[in-house]
């Protein structure tokens, strides 16, 4: 087994791009990518492209930046497509069959709206059976939380004001400006208590990492530049009664950290920043409890105390996150690596995490599933 | 003209049965482990993997609210504001459902509350024949 390092890493502005194709948008983070690493299209032996609302993205990307025969294979996870996607890459590196693979994640999802699309069946069962909107979802699980701790309303929504926060310093985030305590809360309902600024952005966006092995990286006299990979970790959910009539986001992101934090021989002390999936603001504060970040119904004292914000015990997306960054599926779970590597490498601007060596990456795909990452600086 | 003779509505879901004097509900149970599911079929059981079958099970029709979202906005075409209710049948597996008979607010809901399950007409909605549909609900045990 070898190390794998990551030497290359870009994500694009991201934003609305309807004039353009996922290949086109997947096609420019792969160039950015290529480049910070100093290679060529023809250095790449393997490659892995995560999209979920269309096919063949990954070849149609090639198509566009040089036709080489290599490998190349889509992956599809819901919302941890992207992580998939460097998971396979790092595993195609860590057995030694290729030194040098590419992950990708793109999605194109401007005019999609926030809630997702209704089941089909022979009479729609939206608001007839309860709701299955993305809001709703989410709000559910966040008032289970709310209900055995007694998290307020004022507490989750503090989690956008938070992150909006961070994105203003972000230049790649879609969403800039700050939105105080009252603006989140009086913002139009969704599901309560998810109002639309606590719910995530669909934005297109694209972002893609170079992978290397050990034996390349010092061939290449990359380790000056290189982040290691620490651990990479993959969970589906395990059985739970309520699920899957009510999405169970905690029990598969439980098992990835854990199963992180073995593979790194690490604890969550020893992160100096995580990126984790707060596609709604309900979301945030579950995967603190979830990732290790503090104890049983600690979460709400993470979120009044700053302990979270930049600056704080241990900043949580001060990318911007998800509610401001915005989400384009596919390129999600890439795009949280491409913080983690800014900050790693000292070249994450206002935003820096001073003294950054460790970071953690989590993703959560429902239907479901679960990944999480943690990188090093070499 | 004469009067086309209703036919009698279908259930919204498929552990609705409209067999009897009333609706009722049933659930798969596993034979080996106890566990419930909503699907009809099952090859084997999700929580213990046993390929030894289930029975039917019809469980009580009370239960406790576990979680909830009140939603005012949903996919086009959905009359709002509703509450989407996450309830723990007695004796039976969690259900998704609306909760009705109660205000459209949280400080005034209690996120525990006791519910029974009862039996309704679909909201009106109709398939394209023209069938009605009978849904469950949930609805507080202790309204007065």
């Amino acid at each position: 087994m070898s190390d794998v390092y990551i030497t290359g890493i870009e994500m694009i502005p991201f934003g609305r791009y309807p004039h353009r194709t996922p290949a086109s948008l997947g096609a420019e983070a792969v160039l950015g990518a290529l480049d910070d690493a100093g290679i060529t299209v023809h250095d790449v032996q393997t490659a892995y492209c995560g999209c979920v609302f269309q096919t063949m993205v990954g070849q149609k990307i090639f198509q566009q930046i040089g036709q080489t025969g290599i490998p190349v294979a889509n992956v599809s996870n819901a919302c941890a497509t992207g992580a998939t996607a460097v998971r396979e890459a790092w595993m195609a590196v860590r057995t030694g069959d290729y030194d040098i693979a590419l992950a990708v994640g793109v999605e194109q999802m401007t005019g999609m709206g926030m809630l997702g699309s209704a089941r089909q069946a022979s009479i729609p069962i939206e608001g007839l059976m309860g709701s299955t909107s993305m809001p709703a979802t989410f709000a559910e699980a966040g008032r289970e939380y709310a209900a055995k701790y007694g998290t307020s309303f004022a507490q989750f929504a503090k989690v956008s004001v938070k992150n909006h926060h961070h994105a203003t310093m972000n230049p790649k985030a879609v969403l800039r400006k700050e939105t105080p305590l009252e603006m989140v809360m009086e913002a139009e309902m969704i599901a309560y208590p998810n109002t639309k600024l606590m719910c995530s952005i669909n934005v297109d966006g694209a972002a893609a990492v170079i992978l290397m092995s050990e034996k390349k990286v010092r061939e290449l006299g990359l380790m000056d530049r290189a982040i290691r990979i620490r651990a990479s970790a993959l969970a589906s959910d395990p059985w739970q009664q309520r699920n899957p009539q009510m999405p169970d986001i905690n029990s598969a992101t439980q098992i990835a950290a854990q199963r992180a934090y073995e593979m790194a021989g690490i604890e969550a002390k020893d992160l100096d920043l995580v990126e984790l999936h707060d596609c709604f603001a309900t979301a945030e504060l579950l995967h603190y409890e979830n990732l290790q970040l503090c104890g049983a119904g600690e979460a709400n004292d993470m979120i009044d105390s700053g302990a979270t914000a930049l600056g704080g015990r241990i900043p949580v997306n001060v990318s911007g996150g998800l509610l401001s960054k915005g989400h384009p599926i596919g390129a999600t779970g890439v795009a949280n690596l491409y913080e983690l590597s800014l900050h790693l490498r000292r070249q994450a601007g206002e935003r820096q995490v001073e003294g950054a060596r460790m970071g953690l990456a989590h993703v959560v795909g429902l239907g479901t599933c679960s990944a999480v990452h943690i990188l090093e600086k070499a | 003209m004469t009067d086309t003779p209703a036919s009698p509505p279908l259930p919204a879901a498929s552990y609705i049965h409209l067999d009897g004097p009333e609706p009722r509900l049933s659930f798969l149970k596993c034979k080996s482990c106890g566990t419930m599911f909503l699907e009809p079929e099952r090859l084997a059981c999700a929580r213990c993997g046993s390929r030894g079958g289930f029975d039917a099970h019809e469980p009580k029709y009370e239960g406790t609210l576990h979680s909830y979202s009140i939603v005012h906005r949903s996919f086009p075409g959905t009359a709002v504001p509703f509450i989407s209710a996450v309830v723990d049948i007695d004796d039976g597996p969690s259900l998704k459902g609306n909760l009705r008979g109660v205000p459209f607010d949280a400080d005034r809901i209690d996120g525990a509350m006791r519910v029974r399950i009862v039996f309704d007409d679909a909201l009106g909605r109709r398939d394209a024949d023209g069938n009605a549909y009978i849904s469950h609900f949930f609805e507080p045990l202790a309204a007065d």
